[in-house]
């Protein structure tokens, strides 16, 4: 064998070109590479650093180690007797945000999943409208929907006076300042987030599958549960995802909103970088955020797949 | 016209000196709060001066502080609160202009010269000054208004309709004071008493938000921790809005006008803290914002409307329990934001 085969041939130049191809990407990806390196880890890097040093007297840091911004993530020393327990401040804070966002994320879907059916059902030259429409509200300032918003809720707002001319009311709904109000508020802005990525999974969806379904005699229920969900699924999942992580994250809506009476962990956050003055908590708060974003996606994500494969 | 003509040679200077620095001689960078300087007061200034004034805004000290900390800024002036100033010269952020030794440093009222902060005015000047009290709606409570338990221990009337400002400082203080407390203390007792009252009372708030001045004149809030000014306003809207001074003690506050240790156009900036100690001038300021200045003879220039305001004008009664807040120093302040953190859970 001195000379290679013509398939061992064939198989170097494959190979060569295949390292090229991937070359190739790497430096056309190069750009995108270097901007999440400078844009995303950097300040994320930054913030790690800031956990782990000295508050400064009046805000920022001094550059001395300090463990405590961790410590005080989770515990607090009782200001009046000294003793070391459980942060429940904190984590009354966390759960509610926690709990706001599961909420927003399920009123987002249950007005999501018909709208984007509806739309995938409309005939295909109608369909780009409809999802045009769908984006409108994106081109608006998100404070300045949420100030429209309050001008429907409040109390001499448009529903009230409306409700109290027609009879049906004879004293203003408190709407405003509610939790109510702060749910319908986050799943409104939040809703396109949810249809888009719904709508991509329904487009490709086969609607000869939910014929067949029919035509074996399934409920609408059950077509709905055995045939649509488990084929939209990736749909709903990155949907879920893409309003539930900004939801946890959320401030301007419960503030203006809800009012601001029970904090989140946004609002949190942005205590200790302000009046609060104890940045090492905050990069702290911040960072423990980011993680609980990221175990929870891990876990969905793989539970998903592993139902996914069940079905397949 | 002028105007265009003006952007048209100052296009034409930027392309000229776009190798050089950026800085062109005539400018002046304010960096002030937001929705707080007059832009007639601006314009007449340029006029004056023959510059250009750009103004950035911030919204809150720590903002300001943090910002002009980090370098790199390009603003000449700041216009810190009281509890700021001295953080602000501690760090050497300031410029020494001496502003007791300008032209128009004789129409401070005397009041506003041996300050705290600022002893003998050698760094700043007086932009405004106002308190920190309760506003109430009357149609709603026709009570006394000059108490805390507006908010700590609200009346039958007010109960689910009372606001509290988030601004921790301001509430603290007033609670505080309103146990027999100083701003600032440390006695564990009082704190106590006053987380107590604090947590007793937040069920009774119908949120802890912004944007008095707008929720008071609709009728969306019938009470609310407020400032002087922005009560003003809001019962310039709605004439049952009325104006309290805790009895037991509230916050006074001032912002001062200082130049920046690195400001670009340092002379620009003096000649601007001359300028605002016109009384002409101070009362552009104040007919904006609606608060009171500091510079005597002002009065004569402001809008008839301001001159007897109940909410600028302090009460004789009242006058003497008016506290002046230092940034409270870390214990407390560790203390406070327990305490504040404690009353949001």
């Amino acid at each position: 064998m001195a000379q290679p085969t013509d398939d061992a041939r064939h198989g170097h130049a494959e190979r060569e070109a295949a390292r090229r191809r991937v070359r190739a990407n790497w430096l056309l990806s190069a750009p995108a590479l270097a901007m999440l390196a400078f844009a995303a880890s950097g300040p994320l890097l930054i913030m790690l650093v800031y956990s782990f040093l000295t508050p400064g007297d009046y805000g920022g840091i001094v550059w001395k180690f300090s463990g405590e911004g961790w410590f005080q993530v989770l515990f607090s020393r009782d200001i009046f007797d000294e003793t070391v327990g459980l942060a429940d401040a904190h984590l009354t804070i966390f759960w509610r945000s926690l709990e706001l966002s599961i909420l927003t994320t399920l009123l987002a879907l249950v007005l999501g999943f018909p709208t984007a059916y509806f739309i995938a059902t409309r005939p295909r030259e109608q369909r780009a409208l409809w999802l045009f429409l769908v984006t409108i509200p994106f081109w608006t300032n998100l404070l300045i929907r949420t100030f429209a918003i309050m001008e429907l809720i409040r109390n001499e707002g448009v529903i009230n006076s409306i409700l109290l001319w027609l009879g049906v009311i004879d004293a203003p709904l408190q709407m405003m300042f509610t939790e109510g109000a702060t749910l319908v508020g986050m799943a409104y802005v939040y809703l396109p987030l949810m249809v888009l990525p719904l709508y991509a999974a329904m487009d490709r969806l086969d609607f000869r599958l939910v014929e067949a379904g029919y035509d074996l005699y399934a409920t609408r229920l059950q077509v709905l549960r055995k045939v649509i969900l488990p084929l939209v699924k990736p749909g709903v999942i990155a949907g879920s995802i893409l309003v539930f992580i900004p939801s946890l994250g959320a401030y301007v809506t419960p503030r203006l909103l809800g009012g601001g009476r029970n904090m989140m962990m946004g609002n949190f956050i942005e205590l200790q970088f302000g009046q609060g003055r104890n940045w090492p908590l905050g990069a702290a708060l911040s960072i423990t955020l980011l993680l609980v974003v990221m175990l929870a996606l891990v876990v969905y994500v793989k539970n998903a797949n592993k139902g996914g494969a069940g079905h397949g | 016209m002028t105007r265009t003509v003006k952007a048209i040679g100052a296009a034409a200077a930027m392309t000229l000196v776009a190798a050089g620095p950026a800085m062109a001689e005539g400018t002046l960078n304010i960096f002030n709060w937001g929705n707080y300087t007059n832009p007639d007061l601006i314009e007449k200034f340029e006029q004056a001066f023959d510059v250009e004034v750009t103004i950035t805004d911030y919204d809150s000290n720590t903002t300001a502080l943090t910002k002009i900390k980090a370098g790199g800024h390009g603003f000449d002036i700041v216009v810190p609160s009281a509890s700021y100033i001295p953080i602000y010269v501690r760090d050497g952020l300031l410029m020494e202009t001496r502003p007791d030794q300008m032209e128009n440093f004789k129409h401070v009222d005397p009041r506003w010269i041996d300050v705290d902060w600022d002893p003998g005015r050698h760094y700043t000047v007086p932009w405004q000054w106002g308190t920190t009290g309760v506003a109430v709606n009357s149609a709603v409570y026709s009570g006394d208004p000059n108490t805390a338990d507006i908010f700590l221990d609200p009346p039958e009337e007010l109960v689910g309709k009372v606001n509290v400002v988030p601004e921790m400082s301001d509430v603290m203080s007033i609670a505080i004071m309103a146990e027999g407390g100083e701003a600032c203390t440390t006695d564990k007792e009082i704190l106590k008493r006053v987380r107590d009252k604090l947590v007793a009372a937040k069920p009774k708030w119908i949120s802890m938000d912004y944007g008095a001045t707008e929720k008071l004149a609709i009728g969306d809030w019938a009470a609310s921790v407020n400032w002087n000014g922005s009560t003003f306003r809001a019962r310039l809207e709605n004439p049952d809005v009325v104006y309290g001074y805790p009895k037991t003690g509230y916050p006074v506050w001032m912002d001062s006008v200082a130049v920046l240790s690195d400001a670009q156009n340092p002379e620009m900036a003096k000649a601007f803290q001359n300028f605002v100690m016109d009384p002409e001038n101070a009362a552009l300021i104040s007919s904006f914002a609606r608060y009171a200045n500091g510079i005597m003879g002002s009065e004569q220039y402001m809008p008839a409307d301001m001159k007897d305001a109940p909410e600028i004008k302090v009460p004789e009664e009242f006058a003497s329990v008016g506290v002046f807040v230092p940034e409270c120093p870390p214990e407390a302040q560790k203390l406070r934001t327990a305490i504040w953190t404690e009353l949001q859970k």
